[in-house]
């Protein structure tokens, strides 16, 4: 068997399984749904989600060990993960390979020769990792020395760096002593400046544009929902997830540009593949030319996929090890050695120095930009809703890569994509939407926060989310608090009998509760009291609409006879009104006024007992804007946004 | 076809930069590994103290001085209520960091008596100078801006005339603290660098309607030294000023009745607010002072319940005359 038929089982292999993962995450026992299969796999497999949340919290989660194991190959071989796993890369490939099929070889070679846009993807990385450093940088420059390991860690940093700079010093003495004056003052001045200042902030942006979290998203919001029918049937209930039109945008402009450059995603855009790039400068084997027998004929370059040129001087970091340009040379030149390419090798990143600080600086301070809108402080938006189990905002920007693992597990379809609601750095993170989906949050379920691979939203047990057992000092998880919009309730405003929201509440004792009032009902003029004969009043007066006063709803009340509470009408009939029991006997005369009641029960939300599940807003009757909606207000996740005592 | 010749050196160095990148990898994968995740309790960290500002020998002091309904010399009573009490010496002795907590809470001008008087602040700012004080830090987180409030109500002039320094609050200025057996002031920022710089603190209040509360005078002063979204407190806020009583001790507070605010309290706006009452009140008891305050704005202690509630949990006497009083007169 050919390499390249070996990296094409791979890749279809890895593809397939993604897609099954993809399938699989659906909340059930069937053996298709989720049932301990492993479908955050590929996703801790890529590094660049374990090496964002490293920086951005200073913390490795779980699962995410299994990208060490991406790193590792990756500095021992290079980019294989591109070449032979990745998903997406897959997906490039397929389409770029239908797209470029039965084009003239000059044609390829042209639209494989090495471009200086390619170098773009590094920037990116480099924007995206310091955008995530913010906290870093600052713990680093306010770290005290209390103990003597990081004493020690301190020093053999400071001979790391002496030690280079000796190196440096060797060359250029001048260079030296103006790069070590420059540090210091940097230092100094970062230090000074950012304390107490908003400078620095970290927020996790990496999943934007990282392959992995990308495609995840994108099938799970848009192409599953799209397909999800008769034939393939996943959900219950179809999906929806409103505003994902700039996600499928994204994914299908990424796709298109295939037709232009073949892998156009993964050599200009993918920061996961500049990752592997930097962290394959000193791979031990590499493709490459032998020293004798090339023809220059160009074949390698015709099939090659990451644009590195094998033909000529090997560019080592674009090469994605799709191992083409050995099955399509026919001198048998291209290898996979230990040696570099006899043509020639430039096995360091196309990104200059001062493109590279540029691209830091910009990251490390696009952060406190956003921050500048106050969304994680004052000026947060009670509209955003997260999962229960959330951190708090600044924590969780630090974490959620917008794979939208919670999105496609939530069995009622209420977690959704932001937009802008929660910033800019929140676009596509997690949020609740109780208008849509089959029912609000379900106070039982905590699937989200068990496959969320970052722990943004934490894998909580059913006893705290509930605050039952060990958690009972807590109380339970609140993701915000139902507010009755009295100008729009049925009971409230309109005189109609309701409370579906209190019949749903599912918190024991019930958080909404209910007060009865009797409201007189409009007619079209005075009733009169004619007689009494047993439970029947005769009356005089307008027609009275017998299917809707008959319901049990309806009361009848006497004026002048207060002490006599309302009576429930049993029956309309022609000539007058039969009560359920009639207390007036011997009470009323004729020609009383007789006024006509409807009993309403008010609903009233308890926020020491409402945990903002959302499914009286789901509920409500109500539909377009609901009578009963639910704010972040008094969410568990911030301390600030606490309600009550 | 010959094999090319691998560079032993350029392959052995490669080697070793992978083998160390290797190594870094797995040390910062391992080092930094966390199996468990995050426990969603950020934030709750360890309470700072609050020492106890009161001293042992001067315990249930309290001098009522009255002075002409009409015109009363602020200046003139406070030093003549002090001198009742053995003068600021038994208070402040030389050296010692002094902290007035003012009521700043409102950006008014003084003659509207929603804010401790400038001519009170000096004085006592005097006074305290006098007995010896190295440094008089005045203070408050207001309502309205900060800046603002101790430039209107006059306070900022009179501090600077007389030599006191004013620390108008921002963020780094407060820590987080756990009154010990509260309910309420749990991991709570409070103003504390004033606070932990001071040997002693003088509570400087008004007397004041207080629609919530009932009144607000020495004890309900402490508030200002609440930060963040504190309005929540308003839920309870007679506990509120309880655990207030259980987290400032002070050395001494003054009640300034020289006119009171009987009705559109806290804030007042309005001369026709105010009723001249012409009494001051110095005490080392905050609660008995503000017994003592309750009758100025025609209400009992027993109308306040905050009153009896600082009295259960040891913040003074509600009965302000089982102290027996120093009752002055200053014309």
């Amino acid at each position: 068997m050919s390499i390249v038929t070996a990296r094409r089982i791979s890749q279809i292999f890895f593809f397939l399984l993604f897609l099954w993962f993809c399938i699989v995450a659906t909340l059930g026992e069937q053996w298709w749904q989720l049932r301990g299969w492993p479908v955050n796999w590929l996703i801790q497999l890529d590094p660049l989600v374990g090496l964002g949340t490293l920086l951005a919290t200073g913390t490795l989660y779980a699962g995410l060990l299994w990208g060490l194991l991406t790193v590792i190959v990756t500095i021992l071989l290079g980019r294989f993960f591109c070449g032979w796993l990745c998903p997406f890369g897959a997906l490039h490939q397929a389409v770029g390979w239908l797209a470029n099929r039965g084009r003239k070889a000059s044609m390829m070679i042209a639209a494989n020769r090495y471009r200086r846009g390619q170098g773009v993807k590094y920037a990116l990385l480099v924007f995206l990792l310091a955008a995530a450093a913010g906290d870093l940088i600052g713990r680093l420059l306010r770290v005290s020395i209390d103990s003597p390991a990081k004493a020690a860690g301190i020093v053999a940093v400071m001979l790391v760096l002496i030690a280079g700079a000796a190196r440096a010093a060797k060359r250029s003495v001048k260079r030296w002593t103006a790069g070590i004056v420059m540090a210091a003052i940097g230092v100094a001045a970062l230090s000074l400046l950012t304390d107490g200042s908003r400078l620095l902030a970290a927020s996790l942006q990496t999943g934007l544009l990282d392959p992995i979290p990308l495609f995840y998203r994108t099938v799970n919001l848009t192409l599953l929902p799209l397909v999800d029918g008769r034939l393939i049937s996943i959900s219950a209930a179809s999906r929806l997830y409103p505003g994902v039109f700039a996600m499928g945008a994204l994914f299908w402009a990424a796709v298109f540009l295939n037709l232009a450059v073949p892998r156009f995603y993964c050599r200009f855009v993918c920061p996961l593949g500049a990752l592997f790039g930097l962290l394959g400068k000193n791979a031990l084997w590499r493709v490459g030319q032998k020293a004798d027998g090339c023809t220059a004929c160009g074949a390698c370059d015709r099939y090659c996929e990451g644009g590195c040129e094998p033909a000529t001087v090997l560019r080592s970091p674009e090469c994605v090890l799709c191992m083409n340009c050995l099955a399509a040379c026919r001198h048998d030149v291209m290898g996979f050695h230990q040696h570099a390419s006899a043509a020639g090798e430039i096995s360091v990143p196309d990104i200059s120095r001062r493109e590279f600080v540029a691209t830091l600086a910009a990251g490390a301070a696009a952060v406190p930009l956003a921050r500048l809108a106050g969304m994680t402080g004052e000026a947060w938006n009670p509209a955003v809703i997260r999962p229960p189990g959330s951190l708090a905002e600044g924590e969780f920007l630090q974490r959620c890569i917008k794979c939208g693992q919670c999105m496609r597990i939530c069995p009622t379809n209420v977690i959704h994509p932001a937009g802008l609601q929660a910033g800019i750095e929140g676009i596509w993170t997690p949020v609740l939407n109780f208008r849509m989906g089959t029912s609000g949050c379900q106070q039982g379920c905590i699937a989200c926060g068990n496959l969320c691979p970052t722990a943004a939203i934490r894998p909580i047990a059913l006893d705290e989310r509930l605050g039952k057992g060990t958690f009972q000092s807590r109380g339970p998880i609140r993701t915000g608090t139902a507010f009755v919009d009295r100008g729009r309730c049925l009971p409230w405003a309109m005189d109609r009998p309701c409370i579906v929201c209190q019949e749903n509440c599912p918190v024991s004792p019930k958080a909404i509760f209910t007060r009865e009032e009797y409201r007189p009902i409009r007619l079209g003029g005075d009733i009169r009291l004619q007689g009494i004969t047993g439970n029947r009043l005769l009356i005089e007066g307008p027609v009275l609409p017998s299917d809707q006063l008959a319901t049990g709803d309806y009361f009848v009340a006497i004026d002048g006879r207060r002490n006599i509470p309302p009576a429930r009408i049993a029956d309309i009939g022609s000539s007058g009104i039969t009560l359920a029991d009639n207390p007036f006997s011997g009470a009323a005369e004729k020609g009383d006024r007789v006024t006509l009641l409807v009993r309403l029960q008010q609903p009233y939300v308890d926020p020491s007992r409402c945990i903002g599940c959302g499914v009286c807003e789901h509920e409500c009757p109500v539909k377009g804007r609901r009578a009963i909606r639910v704010t972040a207000e008094n969410e568990t996740r911030e301390r600030r946004h606490r309600l009550l005592l | 076809m010959t094999e090319t010749p691998i560079d032993r050196r350029e392959f052995l160095g490669r080697c070793t930069r992978a083998g160390f990148s290797v190594a870094a990898a797995g040390a910062l994968g391992f080092g930094f590994y966390d199996s468990s995740g995050p426990d969603g309790l950020s934030g709750a960290g360890a309470s700072v103290k609050i020492p106890d500002f009161s001293i042992p020998d001067m315990k249930g002091k309290l001098c009522i001085a009255r002075g002409t309904v009409q015109g009363m010399d602020r200046a003139a009573t406070v030093r003549a209520a002090f001198e009742a009490l053995g003068g600021m010496k038994a208070f402040v002795k030389p050296g010692e960091r002094v902290l007035l907590k003012v009521n700043a809470a409102f950006a008014s001008p003084p003659t509207l008596g929603a804010t401790s008087h400038p001519d009170l602040v000096a004085a006592v700012v005097r006074l305290c100078l006098d007995a010896g004080a190295s440094r008089v830090t005045i203070t408050d987180n207001p309502i309205n801006d900060p800046a603002s409030c101790f430039a209107l109500t006059g306070i900022d002039t009179a501090a600077r005339r007389v030599g006191a320094e004013v620390v108008v609050p921002r963020e780094a200025l407060f820590e987080r603290f756990t009154v010990a057996g509260g309910r309420l002031i749990r991991d709570w920022p409070v103003l504390y660098a004033p606070l932990a710089r001071s040997d002693r603190i003088i509570g400087l209040a008004p007397v004041k309607d207080h629609h919530r509360s009932g009144a607000s005078m020495t004890l309900k002063n402490w508030y200002g030294l609440l930060g963040g979204r504190r309005n929540i407190f308003h839920q309870d806020i007679h506990t509120i000023i309880q655990e207030l009583a259980m987290m400032i001790r002070p050395t001494v507070v003054v009640l300034d009745g020289t006119q009171s605010m009987l009705t559109n309290g806290p804030t007042g706006g309005s001369l026709s607010d105010l009723k001249p009452t012409g009494t001051l009140i110095v005490s080392t008891d905050p609660v008995a002072a503000d017994a003592v305050g309750a009758e100025l704005l025609g209400r009992t202690a027993a109308d306040l319940p905050y009153i009896a509630k600082a009295e259960r949990v040891g913040a003074g006497t509600a009965d302000y005359r089982s102290l027996n009083p120093k009752e002055i007169q200053v014309s």
